[in-house]
């Protein structure tokens, strides 16, 4: 795949040294002889005020879904499936309305403790499983991305380092899985799964009797890992080619030390630059894709919400009830937002010529 | 040449049967459970599981299943055991709405994200570029689904400025098809034109800096032609590259969920209306038919890149890549 490869190179560029920049260099009163390059990129990222700020929300959100059980039990006083009786009344603007009305439709935002974003069309707070979704949708994202990074890391290491058949067989089938579009392959994992989950007992030769349930969260945080290996792999695989060369690498061989120290005591200190870049985006890749799968029914499973499932549940009713999908989409791109503005601020602080870039 | 598109078509051979390979395994071998019932979808009987059983050889050596699953899908008796239809002939009914919706969209994106990205690269550091940069990575942010649910109702459904969803035949009249198909196109378009206009925007950044750039600004051409002749043109070539491949993904599969969003009946809601009912033989066929096809468009942007630079082909002769 030369034009690909060309493409790749393109953006995950070759330069693996942190240069120091020139207007770093030339900086006065703080000089940057014996500087790290850690530090360096450090100093970049606080002068990048808007990559900072989009941190910060960053975290603030994910502080906000982690206290979702405070929320439920002592301000909104209900769980996220707690389901109403058919009469129950809540007050919106100091009325008591139906939670649910006569011709089907939910309460709308009240701005109050109970049913502060309204109800959905069963009658669950809004706000609650807002929260919650929140949660799944962030903890299958980070899990996804890490999945990426630990598989990714590991096959990049192994196809650049032994080159020759590993090589090989390892980029041939990350050819295959980048062929497909990633959210058909998506699906594919997702419905094949949805039935009988996955037995892992087949890959540990039996040893560990491990299945995993169609409906459980570890689905689609296997499947999103997976996915996304070879746009990690692949320009790790670039670099470790390069770095095997040079002389460091021929110094710990000529010391005697094993292939594995060198592969993960010598040359993965030298990509963990690109680790860092790829995280955040990777994690913001993740959460959009589990959106998409959930959304066509093929991610997160009833009755756990997350917040594909909650825009699902909102396009279909958008009629009636717009907030419902206008809700959990807007906290979508304003996480997803905040990951790639400041992802994109460590990428230049890190390595100001590299381009990163992440198919969806 | 001729050796590197022997070669390129060998290769691209040997991808498209390890996607086979891997969408059979998917569906029929990695998962929990017996593959019959998978495939026979919601609440089957146990005659029509036998009957599946029996058709596609799942009591046979896994070989001789993807032997069998393989003949199926190419000629053409795949039938979902939902519907009760031909699956290859449904995908066929589909091809001309998504090709419709890509071929739209891939001309808006490339347009306005070649634009926008030429715009910011000429206004660096400025307010404009700074604006219309977030204005990008909110786009690349923002799924596609809500966005094309929120102009569809807003804008198609509230203000009828545009249709609610549907589709319009070209041949009936290509003033409506286009009509029906402008909230779709700009709902995909959007993403694309993020990603375009930054790959854009720092390509010519890079470009600009070139020694060749300089021989052309100081032998005095005009900063237009500069910009035109010797600066875009270069920085085009990778963009128009990505542009092959996503379009091929697009076309693939990829532009399922505003197919869905906007009911436009393509190959990709095909796929999407059959995961509800867990469905199997069409999201089956379309992985594989959409795979095939992203490799296929790989395969041709790889040749076409080779006849117009010919550091490519002797790169790729000499190495074993």
């Amino acid at each position: 795949m030369a034009a690909r490869d060309q493409v790749a190179t393109a953006e995950a560029g070759t330069d693996l040294s942190l240069g120091v920049p020139p207007e770093l260099a030339g900086q006065k009163g703080k000089g940057t002889a014996g500087a790290s390059p850690w530090r360096l990129a450090g100093r970049r990222l606080k002068r990048n005020k808007a990559a900072l700020a989009f941190g910060v929300l960053f975290l603030v959100l994910v502080g906000v879904c982690l206290a979702a059980p405070i929320y439920s039990s002592s301000i909104a006083n209900r769980t996220a499936s707690d389901q109403p009786a058919s009469d129950e009344t809540a007050t919106d603007n100091g009325e008591e309305v139906l939670v649910v009305g006569l011709d089907g439709i939910p309460i709308g935002p009240t701005w109050e403790k109970e049913y502060f974003l309204g109800a959905d069309s069963s009658g669950r707070d809004v706000a609650v499983r807002l929260l919650y979704g929140g949660r799944n949708s962030l903890l299958i994202g980070s899990l996804a991305a890490l999945g990426t990074i630990l598989m990714g890391v590991a096959l990049g290491l192994l196809a650049g380092y032994f080159r020759g058949w590993v090589d090989g067989v390892i980029s041939r089938i990350m050819d295959v899985i980048w062929s497909f579009p990633v959210i058909l392959i998506g699906i594919a994992l997702g419905t094949a799964l949805a039935l009988g989950g996955l037995d892992l007992g087949d890959f540990s030769f039996g040893l560990i009797p491990i299945t995993i349930a169609g409906d459980s969260l570890a689905i689609p945080i296997m499947i999103i890992a997976v996915v996304y290996i070879p746009y990690l792999a692949r320009p790790i695989r670039g670099q470790v080619l390069a770095l095997r060369e040079k002389e460091f690498v021929e110094a710990a061989r000529a010391q005697g030390m094993g292939s594995f120290r060198i592969m993960f005591g010598e040359i993965l200190p030298n990509v963990v630059t690109t680790l860092i870049v790829f995280f955040p985006l990777l994690i913001a890749n993740a959460i959009l894709l589990e959106a998409a799968l959930s959304f066509l029914g093929a991610g997160v499973r009833a009755p756990n919400p997350s917040w594909g499932t909650m825009i699902n549940d909102g396009v279909d009713r958008i009629v009636t009830a717009p907030t419902l999908a206008i809700v959990p989409g807007a906290m979508l791109v304003l996480t997803v937002l905040s990951l790639n503005v400041f992802g994109d601020g460590v990428r230049d602080a890190l390595d100001p010529r590299a381009k990163v870039r992440i198919d969806h | 040449m001729a050796r590197f598109v022997t070669r390129r078509i060998v290769s691209m051979l040997f991808v498209m049967f390890a996607v086979s390979v891997l969408t059979f395994l998917i569906f029929n071998v990695i998962p929990n459970g017996d593959p019959a019932v998978r495939m026979a979808g919601k609440q089957p009987t146990e005659e029509q599981i036998e009957e599946i059983r029996e058709e596609w050889s799942f009591d046979k050596s896994i070989p001789e299943q993807y032997v069998v699953t393989m003949e199926k899908l190419f000629t053409g008796d795949m039938i979902s055991y939902f519907t009760q239809l031909d699956v290859v002939d449904e995908i066929i009914k589909g091809i001309p709405r998504t090709l419709s919706l890509a071929i739209g969209a891939a001309l808006i994106w490339m347009a306005f994200g070649v634009g926008l990205g030429l715009f910011t690269a000429m206004r660096a550091g400025k307010i404009s570029d700074t604006l219309l940069t977030v204005l990008a990575l909110i786009g690349i942010s923002m799924p596609v689904f809500w966005v094309g649910a929120l102009m569809n109702h807003y804008l198609g459904f509230e203000l009828g400025i545009f249709p609610n969803g549907g589709y319009v035949e070209f041949s009936e009249s290509p003033v409506d098809w286009a009509y029906h198909l402008i909230l779709p196109w700009t709902a995909l378009s959007i993403l694309f034109i993020g990603v375009y206009s930054r790959v854009l925007r720092s390509n010519v950044l890079d470009t600009i800096n070139e020694d060749y750039v300089r021989t052309a600004r100081a032998k005095g051409l005009s900063e237009r032609r500069v910009l035109f002749k010797h600066v875009l043109r270069n920085s085009l070539i990778p963009v128009v590259t990505l542009w092959g491949l996503d379009f091929a993904v697009v076309i693939g599969g990829g532009a399922i969920l505003t197919e869905t969003v906007f009911g436009l009946q393509g190959v990709g809601q095909y796929a999407a209306d059959a995961i509800g009912q867990l469905d199997v033989p069409p999201i089956l066929a379309v992985t594989m038919f959409g795979a095939f096809f992203v490799v296929f468009v790989n395969a041709i942007v790889d040749i076409g890149y080779a006849a117009l630079d010919p550091r490519i082909r002797l790169e790729s002769d000499s190495a074993s890549a």
